[in-house]
């Protein structure tokens, strides 16, 4: 069982600081869908209101059709799982897990039974009997996990649940979290402030800046073609070239910047005050350039990542241009102070309105 | 000790040290072992003290297991001290909870200087203002009668209803302040994933917060229970003809029979048999000493 879940014109209002600012989305049954956006941009707050521990102060949400407004968190269809998981320190594990069925008046031994069956889906068969504290941060978290899923509970809503996970573990949960969502066809709804684990795991993504959705769309297109400047450099990393358009013709545009000027694809709302936004791995370094677009630089650093190799550079202005490139373990690794050009392809360059950029990687 | 001689320097250390022990030894240990020692002796005339007659024994203690009367009274004095004690808890810890948990943090500090306020006075004066309040023809009946909840004054002070009254109201607060602690202590996220589970309101409370509090719930217990069993000045002032209290009979034997030798021996059984009660109930609701002290 799993429910669609509709935000109409959801606020949030903490006294006058307006925290989720007029949200409208339609999450389909059995999605994996993600709100990613910087930490204090309000998807806490979201997932409250969804869950029921907020009220919005306008708008609707409604979960498979049905208007939420008069629903405690005890009786709407939905289970959180908590950032730092809540977990019952003073239950076993086991007790933890059928704590939901417990509620709805299922006996002991049928309860035991289930939270064993739970244990096995999340791969923890042998820890019914130990103590919450007896356990790893990853296996608490597949507790949780399980806790929630006792529940059968038609939307699933998570807050940053690998954020206390060291790296490996994190990409591995990543996988599993995903997995489980496809077993067991809930609605998950996910927030993360890390662009990688929406982009990796998630159906759909909603990227949020100050309350604000700035645009929903599945991953490949928010990082293909991101709506504006705040996306753009939200998600994944860019090159942020300022000036002018110049001219227009169908699609695409010729942007004249302190560079030079390139011929560029033209992004939605691009209009006065926009910028020209080039990812790194569009960026070639070569001798002999052959696009339109090129910038002769200077290389100042090179950062050997192991599956890739960045390179920074400067050109004539002193702007920092960065490019990365795969490292097929063949291609030469440019010196520091080589002088090279850099050039882009003009679909692979985009022009769009102007978004803050946001602090990164900060835990929310 | 190092350090805090380089931080206050030699002299005003050593005074510090030196009036701790001072009040430690001469005003705490010193006065018990006495009365310790004076219980093990007999009561004697004074021409007869440190003569033949004067060897240790334990008759003292054995008069208490003599006297059915005592023992009677002891045990009420433990029934209703327990009896204060559950109502303390009844009444401490919604309101611990509320001001824990529900109560705008902002608000916290009038509201506990509302609830302190009251100690201010000494306690003396606030048993002699709840004699007042509970006579016959006190503040109370009138009220009450004005407002038409009773027709006939209500007699307060008979059997143990005014020592109980007076007893509850000094030490509740006794009983709010660890539970106040120990809910404070638990993560808010934990009662609302119960609830996100589905618990209503009286689950979450019995699976999660209750026994989350139960260190804070035992620590107050022990102190009410110990204050109230030890009380003197409540159950002399609001007493009835029929409430005795086990500190009223060690206060007869103190000063009425001047026989502090078997005063005293009353004095540490009170304190024995309440400590072995308390261990007990303690075990009974599995709680370790070492969680109280947390
Ligand atoms: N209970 C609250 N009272 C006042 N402000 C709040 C409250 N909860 C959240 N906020 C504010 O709302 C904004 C969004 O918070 P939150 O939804 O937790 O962000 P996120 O989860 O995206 O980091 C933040 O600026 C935060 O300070
Ligand atoms: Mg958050």
């Amino acid at each position: 069982m799993s429910a669609s879940v509709e935000l109409e014109n959801v606020c949030a209002d903490f006294g006058s600081f307006r925290a989720v600012d007029n949200v409208s989305v339609t999450i389909n049954a059995g999605e994996f869908f993600s709100f990613l956006g910087p930490s204090g941009c309000g998807k806490t707050t979201i997932l409250r209101m969804v869950s029921g521990f907020i009220s919005p102060s306008q708008g609707v949400i409604r979960i498979g059709g049905e208007d939420m407004r008069n629903s405690r968190p005890n009786q709407r269809p939905t289970a959180l799982i908590f950032q730092n998981l809540a977990l019952f320190p003073l239950m076993p594990i086991w007790e933890n897990i059928a704590f939901g069925l417990e509620v709805r008046g299922v006996d002991k031994k049928k309860r035991r039974e289930r939270a064993e069956e739970l244990l096995r889906l999340v791969d923890l068969p042998d820890a019914a009997d130990k103590a919450v504290s007896q356990l790893s941060g990853g296996q608490k978290q597949r507790v949780a996990i399980a806790r929630a899923l006792a529940v059968e509970p038609a939307v699933m809503l998570l807050d940053e649940p690998l954020s206390a996970l060291d790296l490996k573990l994190r990409q591995h949960m990543r996988a599993e979290l995903r997995a489980i969502q496809k077993r067991t066809n809930v609605t998950f709804i996910y927030i993360t402030h890390d662009q990688g684990e929406a982009l990796a795991m998630s159906d759909k993504v909603a990227v949020m800046s100050h309350g604000k959705l700035q645009q929903v769309a599945s991953p490949r297109e928010i990082y293909d073609r991101p709506a504006n400047g705040f996306v753009a450099s939200f998600v994944g990393e860019n090159n942020v070239l300022t000036g002018t358009i110049t001219g227009e013709s169908g699609g695409s545009a010729s942007f004249e910047t302190a560079l030079g000027t390139f011929a560029a694809r033209l992004g939605p709302g691009a209009g006065k005050e926009s910028k020209l936004y080039l990812r790194p791995e569009h960026l070639r370094l070569t001798a002999e350039p052959t696009a339109a677009n090129r910038i002769p630089v200077e290389v100042t650093d090179v950062a050997f990542e192991g599956n890739f190799i960045s390179i920074h550079t400067r050109d004539a202005t002193g702007k920092a241009l960065v490019s990365e490139a795969r490292n097929d373990g063949r291609s030469q690794i440019p010196e520091r102070g080589a002088r090279l050009f850099a050039e882009f392809d003009a679909d692979q360059a985009v022009i769009l309105a102007d978004g803050t950029p946001a602090r990164k990687g900060e835990p929310a | 000790m190092s350090d805090m001689i380089r931080r206050y320097g030699f002299t005003l250390t050593s005074t510090f040290c030196l009036l701790t022990a001072f009040w430690l030894l001469v005003l705490v240990i010193l006065p018990n072992l006495y009365l310790f020692e004076n219980s093990f002796r007999p009561y004697l005339p004074v021409v007869d003290i440190g003569g033949p007659k004067d060897v240790y024994t334990l008759k003292n203690y054995l008069t208490f297991f003599d006297s059915p009367i005592h023992i009677s009274v002891f045990i009420w004095t433990v029934v209703y001290s327990s009896i204060v004690t559950f109502i303390c808890f009844v009444i401490a810890y919604p309101l611990a909870y509320y001001l824990s948990k529900v109560a705008h943090p902002r608000s916290l500090p009038t509201l506990f200087l509302i609830l302190t306020i009251p100690l201010w006075v000494s306690e003396i004066m606030r048993s002699f203002a709840w004699f007042i309040i509970l006579s016959l023809k006190g503040p109370l009946n009138i009220l009450l009668i004005d407002a038409s909840v009773i027709e006939k004054p209500i007699r307060w002070m008979t059997g143990f209803r005014s020592v109980l009254i007076g007893l509850v109201y000094t030490y509740v607060l006794f009983m709010l302040f660890p539970i106040f602690n120990a809910i404070q202590s638990l993560d808010t996220n934990q009662i609302e994933a119960a609830e996100d589970l589905g618990s209503p309101w009286w689950r979450t409370h019995w699976r999660v917060i209750l026994p989350h509090s139960k260190p804070g719930i035992a620590s107050g217990s022990v102190m009410v229970f110990m204050l109230s069993a030890g009380s003197i000045l409540v159950p002399t002032l609001l007493a009835s003809t029929s409430s005795r209290w086990f500190t009223e009979i060690i206060q007869q034997w103190m000063f009425e029979s001047n026989d502090w030798n078997t005063g005293s021996a009353y004095a540490f059984l009170l304190l024995i048999l309440c400590t072995l009660f308390v261990t007990a109930v303690m075990r009974t609701f599995r709680v370790k000493l070492s969680d109280i002290a947390r």
